[in-house]
């Protein structure tokens, strides 16, 4: 590098005031110039990617050839206890017999987000974790990654367990908590519970009519 | 333009986490294994050799007044450009490293290199200097993260296919029977090891110098005895 080719009135200009601004607003220009181009090349492959995402979890939570509908486009939105809920309609031959939605608790360290699925009459179908922050090692066998646990869910509903009985095995209910891990498990039984509650009460708004 | 000492400052004698000690914000948060490291290296390389560039080639009409500014602005957006082409292209990998990627931007590294390095040389000086600190950066992020996850999850290099493709699926390894200790996946695990590497490093670099003293130092001491 050397400034000895460079003009020496370019030098002075350089040192003005107004140049400031002009440099700075012609390098943002710029700069968001290229970042719409950029979000204009990526727009379609991520919302493409966020979509096979989602269609392999919803494909985890529900048994395979229970709905023949794209649950991606048949959505309803309600509002549940922590503002608007998603709930995804799992039709069979046109008739709703299902519905999959998120629900979030309170974890050990932050919000644990679940996707579960429900059938008509109300019981589980399959829950899988979207979400979480809990501590790796002892937290994370909610994961499948780590632990079959989550799949304990399959099968129940607000009567079976009793509501007594909804909670972990420390607490009197009938879910194991793992060693080490209360919080977490607890909250991911909560959050499953707090699920099925919404469903309950909104049952005819999202299968359309009284099963 | 020299090569080699821009090579050798910036993998180690300037290394960017194991002399500098820079960067020690992602270099803690993402070192849980080997492939996150490695990934999150990458893509800080690739952020540093394109910001040094452009940072070389405008080097003469950003005045020094408002240098600092610019060079934010420039990083930022080769960031979110990076964060964006990631979350495109390697979905899975982003969705691990999503929120480090955007952290990029505050990596003092980087900044640094454009004040420090690229604002008084050349584009093509610049970019191997970009590089080779990416690479140290990396080199030091990966070797962390190996060990961490060697001894906390006993496995090395989980999911490298996520990032490399299927072909690399042989870098992954696992101890058997060994289910790790957890502490070295946590925060203090992180510490522990980088603790350890600075000593080792420190060790050597000692024993180096004492090394190189003692051979020439005989012939040269002599005339002033």
């Amino acid at each position: 590098m050397s400034g000895t080719e460079r003009a020496p009135a370019f030098d002075a200009l350089r040192e003005t005031l107004p140049y400031q601004p002009v440099l700075l607003g012609a390098i943002a220009l710029l700069a968001g110039t290229a970042l719409a181009w950029a979000f204009d090349a990526t727009k379609v492959p991520i919302a493409a990617a966020e979509e096979k995402d989602m269609r392999l979890t919803l494909a985890q939570v529900l048994p395979r050839g229970f709905a023949d509908n794209d649950l991606l486009r048949d959505v309803v939105e309600l509002d549940g206890p922590k503002g608007k809920v998603t709930v995804h309609l799992a039709k069979h031959a046109g008739m709703p017999v299902g519905a999959v939605f998120k629900t979030a608790e309170r974890g050990y360290a932050g919000d644990v987000t679940v996707l579960m699925a429900v059938d008509a009459r109300g019981t589980v179908l399959g829950v899988r974790v979207l979400k979480h922050t809990e501590t790796p090692g002892l937290g994370d066998k909610i994961e499948t990654a780590k632990s079959r646990w989550i799949d304990g869910f399959a099968g129940k509903s607000l009567a079976d367990p009793a509501p007594a009985k909804w909670g972990v095995n420390k607490d009197g209910g009938v879910f194991d908590a793992f060693a080490g891990a209360t919080i977490t498990p607890r909250a991911v039984v909560k959050a499953v519970k707090g699920g099925l509650d919404f469903f309950a009460a909104h049952r005819s708004d999202i299968l359309g009519d009284k099963p | 333009m020299n090569i080699g000492g821009i090579v050798r400052d910036g993998l180690w004698e300037n290394n960017v986490v194991f002399s500098q000690m820079l960067a020690l914000c992602p270099t803690m948060a993402v070192t849980t294994t080997g492939t996150n490291a490695l990934a999150m290296g990458l893509a800080t390389t690739a952020v540093l050799v394109v910001s040094n560039a452009l940072v070389s080639m405008i080097r003469n009409v950003v005045s020094s007044q408002v240098r600092i500014p610019v060079f934010v602005v420039l990083i930022a957006t080769l960031v979110t450009i990076v964060d964006m082409a990631m979350n495109a292209w390697a979905h899975e990998l982003h969705k691990i490293l999503g929120l480090f990627i955007a952290l990029i931007v505050v990596n003092c590294a980087i900044l640094g290199r454009a004040e420090a390095f690229a604002s008084k040389n050349g584009v093509a000086a610049s970019a191997l200097d970009g590089l080779a600190t990416g690479l140290g950066f990396t080199l030091a992020l990966t070797v962390i993260g190996l060990i961490r996850e060697l001894l906390g999850s006993g496995t090395l290099f989980a999911q490298a296919s996520l990032l490399l493709g299927p072909g690399f699926a042989f870098l992954e390894m696992r101890v058997p029977e060994y289910d790790g200790a957890l502490l070295m996946i946590l925060p203090p695990g992180g510490f522990a090891v980088l603790g350890l590497l600075l000593a080792a490093r420190r060790l050597f670099e000692t024993r180096r110098e004492t090394r190189r003293q003692a051979v020439p130092q005989v012939p040269a001491s002599a005339p002033a005895a």
